[in-house]
């Protein structure tokens, strides 16, 4: 979604987005918020120049916002580490909230149990190195 | 989802994704042009919205809460021709 015309989105289609993708066009649909009054309800809309800035939500079945990230223009964003947030977030809700992902959790390493067995062990389950690899 | 539709702006509801905008307080006014106060919070519900999209080669029109029951991804940026 950016302030963009859908007109201009289509151009951007048919003009870059379309040499970029192998299917030839973007699987998603891309919203037009001329005056950015919907970036303005979310947060991120810079008045000053008129546009909305890099922010990414995810929002689940339920219509709750359960992340987000706003970036200023010049850094774009890092797609994998999204996905990697909804997978984690889809773990959770699938346990009902009995798991949790530890810091540097990806699909297929070790889930936390809260709880009170857990408390002062974390130490035992997961160690700091597992953040950054 | 995204039904086909005339070319219209984008606008936020008033209301949150699955929950009916509060009631009109009779008059019919154009969209307020006050400053909106932003009501965004992880673990509350999404604004809701309607906005005009292309999509697959269509013009159509897209409101958040069509999507519920599903994950959604909802990203903002700058501006068309620039990297995302």
């Amino acid at each position: 979604m950016s302030v963009d015309s859908m007109f201009v989105h289509k151009m951007w289609v048919d003009h870059e987005l379309s040499k970029m993708v192998t299917s030839g066009t973007v699987p998603f649909p891309m919203l037009s918020d001329g005056g950015g009054t919907v970036g303005q309800v979310f947060g991120v809309y810079d008045a000053d120049g008129g546009v909305d800035v890099r922010g990414r939500f995810i929002i689940d079945p339920d219509g709750v916002i359960q992340g987000y990230e706003v970036l200023t223009p010049p850094v774009g964003r890092n797609v994998a580490e999204s996905l990697r947030q909804i997978a984690a977030f889809q773990l959770v809700r699938e346990s009902k909230g009995t798991q949790a992902t530890p810091s540097g959790w990806r699909p297929g390493k070790k889930v936390l149990t809260p709880g009170e067995g857990l408390v002062g062990n974390v130490w035992k389950e997961w160690k700091v190195g597992e953040a950054f690899d | 989802m995204p039904k086909e539709q005339k070319v219209g702006c984008a606008r936020p509801t008033g209301g949150v994704v699955g929950e009916a905008p509060p009631a009109d307080s009779g008059e019919k006014t154009a969209p307020a042009k006050q400053e909106v106060k932003p009501m965004v919070q992880v673990g509350k519900k999404a604004p809701d919205f309607t906005a005009p999209c292309y999509y697959q080669g269509k013009f159509a029109s897209v409101q958040l809460s069509e999507y519920l029951g599903k994950w959604v991804v909802l990203c903002f940026y700058p501006g068309d021709f620039t990297f995302v």
